[in-house]
């Protein structure tokens, strides 16, 4: 029998959990002449920001063990074009679309908010939060969970009601959760975790900074447990907000690990530009693990590693941010 | 959808030394019967389970009806990843996506072409030649690299071009000095018409350069490092005059490899120019 793969962010309806990372999924265009884009459970756009932006220089990226460093600066042209070439290009496919906004400011991402307000075809918005608040001395907001929650506040309130809008955390902060919880009070839908922590690499052989950004995000495997402990950790402490669990999944198995730390939907980035075809895959891969474990639905498998250990107690689980 | 590129698991048929570089030639039908000059593939290298997630993207040298169709291309040992593909053997499976990227384009009526390669890039100029002179256009070679071993493809260029011109740095083989420095003497006898240049961003600024003074067109082929070759990244961009006008940073691997010389800026690639669309403190549309 066929695994139920539905899975609900808020009220929203995807056919399945697979989504595709932020920034790593083009406009849609590009995937499209590999795969389907409305077969994956949504199509995640790039951050839009509200003007065009060049981004950074190259050298963007560099590889590591088991990652890729890179620094692309947010590169994109703007919300107007987007909205009028790239937004309408996947509605009229009928894919489920959720738009990543960015900006500098809180007045940005508000402003961003109401443009694409009455934009058909949006799924639902995402808040990047891992951009630099120019009002504080270039600081993230995912940093200052008054600043992010502020933003994700205002971001709802522009937003349509049956919109739902997801605040994208970084793992490199002081508490996951306490940043979490900012973002749910200050009326976040949904979560996504996680963004890429910043990472850098230095070439020994010209001697210099791999990235011409110095600094750059570091994705794929190399940072999925970082993923695993933020998704168990923001599960644990609100089990009722769907989480969108991400970073370095390439196959079903590692959509699984997620899943079972408490994401309710896996979205896969890095494993794209290795493989284009990575979303289907990891998809039939994971309704295979899943069947193969007995589930009729993927909603039965949401979190449950948070289940106690045999006849073990329960508070067994150290949720601490330390790991002593 | 004709033209798109497809993702095939093809077999090395053949290895092969080539001076200084490597050449493996890999069974893959969807890809070869796609291909036009000037594209390219991107290997995944590593393995099933493999720490390096960047595909490597190569120019294809050459493809052949063998087998259903194949495709060649060379390579050099920079890293990891291409030490692990030099030490592929017959019968290795390789995962490859392509053809990838924007071929040259074919003039519409015969006329006289230099093809201009520097190190390994003249890899992807032979069967350019090839369409070329099927549509009767004259083609001359020049050739460079550092030294004698570095300079890939010097024979068939003899046997293809009408004339061909050889420059290395160290003087081992033909001219002592670099392409740029003989190009223009070519250009001149040949009368030409159009270049096509692939090679090291340094050589195609020069040969760019060259071009300009004989007021005829520069197609060339950049080289930047990308992850993806899809045009997902968004980390091969050069910077690249718009036909209105503005400069873009643009993907190498889906708006290029090919662009015309001029409309590249070489001056600042690794640099967001000021006055590009989007720049910071700069022009918003």
């Amino acid at each position: 029998m066929a695994v139920d793969l539905r899975s609900y962010l808020g009220h929203v309806e995807l056919p399945n959990p697979v989504l595709t990372a932020s920034g790593c999924g083009g406009t849609g265009r590009e995937l499209a002449q590999f795969f389907d884009v409305t077969r994956i459970g949504a199509f995640v756009t790039r951050s839009i920001t509200m003007v065009p932006r060049a981004g950074r220089p190259t050298p963007r990226m560099a590889e590591t063990p088991s990652g890729m460093l890179s620094a692309v600066g947010l590169q994109g042209p703007g919300v107007e074009v987007f909205a009028e070439r790239e937004l309408p290009w996947l509605a009229q496919r009928g894919a489920r679309t959720i738009v990543s906004i960015g900006g500098g400011s809180v007045a940005e991402y508000t402003a961003l908010a109401r443009r694409l307000a009455g934009a058909p075809g949006i799924t639902a918005v995402e808040v990047n939060l891992s951009c630099p608040n120019v009002e504080d001395r270039g600081r993230v907001f995912a940093r200052d969970g008054s600043a992010a929650a502020e933003v994700v506040a205002s971001v709802r309130a522009a937003t349509n009601y049956d919109v739902p809008v997801i605040a994208k955390l970084a793992p490199d902060v002081a508490d996951v959760v306490s940043l979490a919880r900012l973002c749910v009070d200050g009326g976040a839908d949904a979560l996504s975790m996680i963004n890429t922590p910043l990472g850098m690499s230095v070439d020994v052989d010209t001697m210099r900074p791999s990235l011409a950004a110095g600094t750059g995000g570091l994705s794929g495997p190399a940072i999925r447990p970082l993923a695993v402990r933020c998704v168990w950790q923001v599960h644990a402490a609100l089990p009722g907000v769907p989480i969108v669990g991400m970073g370095g999944v390439m196959t079903g198995r590692d959509a699984l690990e997620l899943v079972l730390a408490g994401a309710c939907a896996v979205a896969v980035g890095t494993a794209l530009f290795h493989d284009p075809f990575a979303c289907q895959r990891i998809l039939r891969e994971l309704e295979e693990l899943l069947q193969a474990r007995g589930f009729d639905r993927l909603a039965d498998a949401v979190g449950l590693a948070h289940r106690p250990a045999g006849a073990g107690p329960r508070n067994r689980i150290d949720l601490e941010e330390s790991s002593l | 959808m004709a033209g798109s590129p497809v993702q095939v698991t093809g077999t090395v048929l053949t290895t092969r030394r080539v001076e200084a570089y490597h050449a493996l030639t890999v069974v893959a039908p969807a890809v070869a019967d796609r291909f036009r000059p000037g594209h390219f593939v991107t290997v995944g290298v590593g393995g099933p389970h493999t720490s390096m997630l960047t595909r490597r993207a190569f120019a294809i040298h050459d493809v052949k009806p063998d087998y259903g169709g194949t495709v060649e291309f060379v390579f050099s040992v920079r890293g990891p990843g291409t030490a692990w593909l030099a030490e592929r053997r017959a019968r290795d499976t390789l995962d490859l996506v392509g053809p990838l990227g924007r071929p040259f384009p074919l003039p519409r009526d015969p006329c006289t072409c230099v093809l201009v390669g520097g190190e390994y890039g003249s890899a992807s100029l032979f069967v350019l030649a090839d369409v070329l002179q099927r549509r009767g256009c004259r083609v001359d070679f020049v050739l460079g690299a550092s030294s004698a071993d570095r300079v890939f493809g010097a024979l068939r260029a003899r046997r293809m071009g009408e004339t061909t011109t050889l420059t290395t740095e160290d003087g081992s083989l033909g001219m002592r000095g670099e392409v740029t420095d003989v190009l223009a003497g070519v250009i001149a006898d040949a009368r030409a018409d159009v270049v096509y240049a692939c090679g090291p961003m340094a050589m195609l600024r020069g040969v760019t350069a060259v071009c300009a003074e004989f007021g005829i067109p520069a197609q060339v082929s950049v080289e930047q490092a990308m992850a993806c070759g899809v045009g997902i990244c968004m980390t091969c961009v050069v910077p690249v005059i718009d036909e209105d006008g503005v400069t873009r940073m643009v993907r190498a691997c889906t708006d290029g490899p090919v662009f015309l010389g001029e409309r590249v800026r070489f001056d600042d690639v690794g640099t967001i120019p000021f006055d590009a669309l989007g720049a910071p403190g700069g022009r918003h549309g």
